[in-house]
């Protein structure tokens, strides 16, 4: 933890106004089978320009949190607590009146960039209607603005490739257009849903180097979703860390990597191969699956996996509780107990995994 | 044994290869759309390989997507045909073998692949799935002896032998990739080519997974060929690392050296692409970013495969020093780095 991060977070809350804010979040989905308690009980401050990080295992909700907050989960979908963007609530909108909103205040970008193009237009020509949607400029700006835009993605030749369409792109081109329409209005919040996720690595970072180059120009705060902590570590400035539908742990990306206070977190550190460490350390994995999100047992959702367990912990479901440093929260009754701990004190280096079966859901998302 | 061009490693000349691979070669035709589907060309999937696997070490296959590291894999074990060159074992050329003459040798070389859904057929039971390869070569036994076996099986890949009546999406993603390596082991094999083992799996279930895979090389002597788009893992579990761009080895490296003294530039641009989970460390981090894309294996580039996107042809080397690499293919050999690379102008870099 450095103190310059600490004095700027201060500096952020302080002149305070979050561009966007969400309060207890909770997000159900009544299946046949049962109601899934996918999202429950979130709540994040996103300050202007800031990047935030989430990151947690398949099926944690991390991308059912950013759907409800951009208004495009289905219908079924039972949504409460409050999502508000400059203080204005966008919960409970109509489609028109969240369709203000998205595009041009808030964009957002999904791991697929096939589903963000339409296959029969030009990526110019897309680029372009998605400046004319919300600007009253003429056609000719709208274009020229295009090629200035894929230039600024990092997009070579952008005044051939503003004439080509999607399928005459790569993957990481494409992704770069997206992100290219996601800048186009200029927003104050980015939306990425593991927008590098299918790229190959050296695809991922010219990718995040647009997405960097995007949030320069237009100054938005991004919300970045992946799996990849190592993602985070080189591009938030802070990190939430999801488990089983809540939040589990939030902090900058130095407190949660150097000094984590849930168990989760430090088991998905032990996990990690490491590219700039020599040497064979065992890893020491989570043993166990996450729990299924239908029934959910009263308590602490980590209980059957966590080495730390105490009775307490099957009884009741710990808060977020204050750690030593303002800002960084922890999900878990003994959190304190973790002070300098590291993930090869609390868990195994096993090989084993031999609990029981997979819950129901780990198999919808396959 | 090896190719004329390719120097031999330090660090393994004591011990035996498993595998040997000389020149090999895969393409595939590709033919014209329409009615008289008429080959109009290839894809140059593998490049003349030349590389040994050794007993008892892991040789780690790293490289983007459609570079050739499926393909190659399969050519290993016969799964596919070769276009020419030599897969040695036991004294055989693999390439040359038919498919029962293949069959005996298949007990000693097994895969196991990446998505361990796909791979296990969902209406056997686990028991079943782990017996079959016994029961195909007659070793299974009958009665408590064949239970026997597959519970001896199902304990050394960690999982529980209460659940073998059980059946495939009745266990995680891990739990599933562990049945697929018992099967791959029930034969007691001597290699593994293990394509993308853990690439689908969670990070936390990863890692145990990796841990079960270092267990079962100690304690039976196995040799890998893990191939794996994922530097970081490989750094971890590999001993030595072929670095794949479009069909052809460009280094080939103990792994300590590949990672500290990387001497391709393509191999410098892989590593220093990996994000790393450390903030400070990430921050203070020099990229090499590569532009442009990977050319068609349909027509590679002449000269060096990698010239088009490779960041010290662009911005380092004088027009003379280019043309060398237009027109002269690099060998895979030690330029006085330690080790070998294909490239003219290599050099070695510290990166992370
Ligand atoms: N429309 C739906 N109906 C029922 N359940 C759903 C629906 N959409 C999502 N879920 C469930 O909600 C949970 C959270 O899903 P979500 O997609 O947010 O996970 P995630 O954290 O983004 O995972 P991943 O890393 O795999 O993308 C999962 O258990 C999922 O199966
Ligand atoms: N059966 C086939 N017919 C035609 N081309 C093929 C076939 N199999 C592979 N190829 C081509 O050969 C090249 C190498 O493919 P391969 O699957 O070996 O790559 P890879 O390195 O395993 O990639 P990935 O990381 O995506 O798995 C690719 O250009 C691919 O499109
Ligand atoms: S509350 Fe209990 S079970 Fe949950 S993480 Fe903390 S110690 Fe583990
Ligand atoms: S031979 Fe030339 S083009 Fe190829 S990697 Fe070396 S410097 Fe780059
Ligand atoms: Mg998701
Ligand atoms: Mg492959």
């Amino acid at each position: 933890m450095t103190a310059e991060s600490n004095i700027q977070l201060d500096r952020r809350s302080a002149d305070g106004d979050a561009v966007l804010e969400v309060e207890n979040l909770t997000v159900e989905f009544p299946t046949e089978d049962g109601v899934v308690q996918a999202v429950r009980g979130v709540s994040y401050r996103l300050a202007p320009g800031e990047a935030m990080g989430i990151v947690g295992e398949s099926g944690s909700g991390k991308s059912v949190t950013s759907m409800a907050v951009m208004g495009l989960l289905p219908k079924t979908a039972k949504i409460t607590g409050s999502v508000r963007f400059r203080g204005e609530e966008l919960l409970g909108r109509s489609e028109n009146g969240f369709a203000e909103i998205r595009g041009k205040k808030i964009a957002m970008i999904f791991q697929d960039p096939l589903t963000s193009l339409n296959p029969v237009y030009t990526v110019g020509r897309q680029i372009a209607e998605a400046i004319l949607a919300h600007n009253d400029v003429s056609k000719k700006v709208a274009n020229d603005r295009a090629v200035e835009l894929l230039a600024t993605v990092g997009i070579p030749f952008p005044e051939q490739r503003v004439n080509n369409y999607p399928h005459e792109m790569s993957g990481g081109m494409r992704q770069r257009v997206v992100i290219a329409i996601a800048m186009a209005n200029d927003p104050d919040v980015i939306i990425a849903d593991e927008p590098t996720t299918a790229l190959d690595v050296t695809v991922q970072a010219q990718v995040l180097e647009a997405l960097e180059a995007a949030r320069a120009a237009t100054g938005a705060a991004l919300v970045l979703i992946t799996h990849d902590l190592g993602v985070i570590a080189g591009h938030a400035d802070r990190i939430c860390v999801m488990y089983a539908g809540k939040l589990v742990e939030k902090g900058t990306v130095d407190e949660v990597f150097y000094e984590p206070r849930m168990p989760y977190t430090l088991g998905l550190l032990g996990s990690l191969p490491r590219l700039d460490e020599a040497g064979r350390e065992r890893l020491t994995p989570i043993v166990g699956s996450p729990p299924s999100l239908m029934h959910l047992p009263p308590g602490c959702p980590f209980t059957p996996r966590c080495p730390l367990a105490q009775p307490i912990c099957e009884e009741r479901e710990p808060d977020l509780y204050g750690t030593d440093q303002p800002g960084h929260v922890a999900a878990c009754h003994f959190h304190e107990r973790l002070v300098g701990v590291t993930p090869g004190q609390l868990f195994r280096p096993t090989s084993a995994d031999t609990g029981s079966v997979a819950p129901a859901n780990l198999e919808t998302q396959q | 044994m090896t190719a004329p061009n390719v120097a031999e490693p330090a660090v393994s000349t004591d011990r035996q290869p498993v595998l040997a691979v000389h020149d090999l070669v895969k393409h595939f035709p590709v033919r014209s759309r329409g009615l008289v589907r008429r080959r109009v060309g290839d894809v140059h999937a593998v490049c003349g390989l030349s590389f040994d696997l050794f007993e008892n070490e892991t040789l780690g296959l790293v490289g983007e997507s459609g570079c050739g590291k499926t393909t190659t894999g399969r050519l290993l074990l016969n799964l596919i045909p070769a276009t020419s060159g030599e897969v040695v074992y036991g004294g055989r050329n693999l390439v040359e073998l038919s498919p029962g003459q293949m069959r005996p040798l298949r007990r000693d070389l097994q895969i196991v692949f990446q998505d361990p859904f796909a791979s296990l057929d969902p209406r056997m039971t686990v028991n079943e799935i782990v017996a079959e390869p016994l029961r195909i070569h007659g070793l299974l036994g009958s009665g408590k002896q064949a239970r026997d076996k597959v519970r001896e099986l199902l304990r050394m890949v960690g999982l529980n032998p209460e659940h073998g009546n059980r059946y495939p999406h009745e266990f995680s993603g891990g739990q599933r990739q562990r049945i697929g390596i018992a099967r791959a082991l029930a034969l007691r094999p001597k290699a593994l080519v293990l394509d993308e083992p853990v690439s689908a799996l969670d990070v936390s279930i990863q890692a145990g997974v990796i841990n079960l895979l270092d267990d079962l090389q100690h304690e039976l002597g196995l040799s890998y060929l893990f191939i794996s788009h994922d530097l970081s893992v490989v750094r971890h579990i590999a001993d030595r690392v072929a670095v794949m761009y479009l069909g052809k080895i460009v280094e080939l490296a103990d792994k300590e050296e590949l990672f500290t003294r990387a001497a391709h530039p393509y191999t410098q641009a892989l590593i220093s692409a990996i994000p790393l989970p450390d903030p400070r460390k990430e921050r203070s981090r020099q990229r090499i970013t590569l532009t442009g894309d990977v050319p068609s294996p349909v027509s590679p580039p002449s000269g060096c495969r990698f010239r088009t996107r490779c960041p010290k042809f662009a911005d380092v080397l004088s027009e003379d020093e280019r043309q060398k690499c237009v027109n002269e293919e690099p060998a895979l050999i030690d330029r006085g780095q330690g080790h070998a690379s294909a490239c003219h102008y290599a050099e070695a870099m510290k990166l992370v």
